[in-house]
């Protein structure tokens, strides 16, 4: 019997993944996604991870990594040689996200793209009523420390691909609780979309 | 407190007493002897063997105290029970490379031909050839697929070699602090450490044997190394300005702690090495390329895996080597973890015991069986 997945994004993830999928995480943290993967639908699992104690767990767990920054980290994996790239979490940190999105869609067939919703219900009203600049509850840093350099929506998101003409294949909108239906721009905390060109 | 290998016996083995064996350059070499150690226990089906490879001075004694005049341990941290090669779990085996002073046949050997000490008259030989003879023994061991190779410096050369020359034969390959190829300021410090041999009046050609050695010239060439192992912080550590004795003597003494130092680490190094040797290994070093790519099959090398290991502070093999390493095995599909380790040791970390938690933390993970 497996246990129950803890993180919602991680349940979502391990339902788009197919079995034996080849994925590569790019900003795989400590591996704990990876590991789901490998574990529960057999894949073949990659990370890139530019944190040295985060490489260490990934070792122990037996994943493959490489010590980089995903804004460089990718040019020499060769064209379409991972089913899903995945960026969870990790978008908002990167300096070249057009470039990385670009280079995600070249070695993988489709791209899982995670990441917190600043528009959500909760930002708003910090922003509105009480002036200050938007943060979080699934991404909880002040202005002066965070490490996000990107603050996006859904919308944004959207009108992004709109844009670059990447396919939306599916989208999934979270809260605290589970799936968000209902106007997911504003009460969704976290998206998860799997675009591909 | 580690819990030592405890006694370890060095084997000699010996083969192409007949016909020789024949060398990259095209030209035979033989008889050849290996001196090698082995650590815990070969498995029923042979399976659990780890091959380690030496770095350019190093010899077969990775682990266990000393015997005789024998140098110390140079792995001691890494090999034994419990430890990252874990004895007993793995067959660890080390083999002195051939041209090596430490037991293999060397210039230093006596040349059947003429009973005396081969000298220059020794072949040049490659990385690859170090790697081929070898493999005779591990073949002649009856060992068909190693679980590793690992090895730092001029070590991970010969693990990466190993791969290239018998694709297939290996599960884990762990390169430390080494590189596809040297960089023309790599092969530089290994000429003018030739150079320095090479001008010191007692190298004679390569004929010195049986009378005074050449040691100012290796004693320079090692004091050069040694510049290029550490690294400006570690040295300054180590010694900043600290003076030998208070003060200026205004004489061409060893003032500073760390003239003193090279010094002593110069000539001590001419007590247990050959200068031939030095000539012969930097050379092989040299020659080595394997940057074409050419060396990992169309496939890609599937049942392979690779930890490559570099470090921030290493300027003579820096991380940007390692890296170049990763990508080619990237660009074939091949199956690869990346960790450059923050340590301000320079290239010497792989060796240093302090610095040893990370890497034995990368390595003995890694070598764990994947499901």
């Amino acid at each position: 019997m497996k246990s129950t997945i803890k993180r919602l994004d991680h349940q979502v993830i391990c339902g788009i993944v197919e079995s034996s999928a080849k994925v590569l995480d790019l900003g795989c943290g400590n591996g704990d996604l990876l590991q789901l993967l490998v574990e529960r639908q057999g894949a073949k699992a990659q990370g890139v991870e530019v944190n040295n104690e985060a490489i260490h767990a990934c070792v122990e767990k037996g994943l493959s990594v490489f010590h980089s920054d995903i804004d460089s980290g990718l040019p020499y994996y060769p064209d379409q040689s991972f089913d899903y790239v995945i960026l969870n979490q990790s978008l908002q940190e990167v300096k070249k996200v057009e470039t990385v999105i670009a280079e995600a869609l070249r070695i993988g067939r489709k791209a899982i793209i995670g990441f917190s919703n600043f528009a959500h219900l909760e930002a708003r009203i910090r922003m509105f009523f009480e002036g200050r600049a938007p943060i979080v509850s699934s991404l909880p840093y002040d202005w002066y420390s965070t490490p996000n350099l990107r603050f996006l929506s859904i919308k944004d998101f959207k009108s992004f691909c709109a844009a670059k003409d990447y396919k939306i294949l599916a989208a999934h909108f979270l809260d605290t609780q589970g799936q968000v239906r209902v106007l997911p721009n504003l009460f969704a905390q976290n998206a998860i979309f799997v675009i591909t060109k | 407190m580690k819990k030592s290998v405890g006694a370890v016996e060095t084997k000699h083995f010996t083969f192409a007493e007949a016909e020789g064996f024949k060398l990259e350059s095209g030209r035979t070499l033989g008889p050849i002897t290996l001196v090698y150690e082995t650590y815990g226990q070969l498995n029923a089906d042979k399976s659990n063997a780890i091959l380690v490879m030496h770095a350019f001075s190093g010899n077969a004694h990775v682990a266990g105290p000393a015997t005789g005049d024998q140098d110390p341990a140079w792995w001691d941290f890494m090999v034994g029970p419990g430890s990252a090669l874990d004895t007993d779990k793995y067959f660890v085996i080390c083999i002195n490379v051939i041209g090596g002073c430490k037991g293999s046949t060397g210039p230093s050997s006596i040349n059947p031909k003429t009973g005396k000490p081969y000298g220059i008259d020794f072949p040049l030989i490659t990385i690859a050839d170090m790697v081929r003879t070898q493999k005779v023994l591990i073949d002649h061991l009856g060992i068909k697929k190693l679980h590793g190779v690992i090895g730092g410096s001029m070590g991970g050369m010969l693990a990466l070699q190993w791969v290239a020359c018998y694709p297939g034969t290996v599960e884990c390959v762990i390169p430390i602090a080494a590189t596809l190829k040297h960089s023309p300021q790599q092969i530089a410090f290994n000429e003018v450490g030739r150079q320095a041999i090479m001008a010191d009046p007692a190298w004679k050609g390569g004929n010195y044997y049986g009378g005074p050695v050449p040691e100012k010239g290796l004693a320079v060439a090692r004091m050069l190394g040694h510049i290029t192992f550490m690294s400006n912080d570690s040295m300054e550590k180590k010694f900043s300005r600290r003076l030998k004795d208070d003060t200026h003597a205004f004489k061409f003494s060893a003032d500073f702690e760390v003239e003193g130092y090279l010094q002593y680490r110069g000539m001590s190094f001419t007590k247990r090495f050959d200068a031939n040797s030095y000539l012969y290994i930097t050379k092989a070093m040299d020659f080595f390329d394997l940057s074409d790519s050419k060396w990992i099959p169309e496939g890609g090398l599937p049942g392979t895996r690779f930890l490559v290991i570099a470090f921030k502070s290493d300027w003579l093999y820096p991380s940007i080597q390692s890296q170049e390493m990763v990508k080619q095995l990237q660009m074939r599909r091949v199956d690869a973890t990346y960790c450059e380790t923050d340590s301000t040791y320079g290239h010497d970390t792989f060796l240093i015991e302090s610095e040893a938690g990370k890497q034995e933390h990368l390595i003995k993970h890694f070598l764990a069986k994947r499901k």
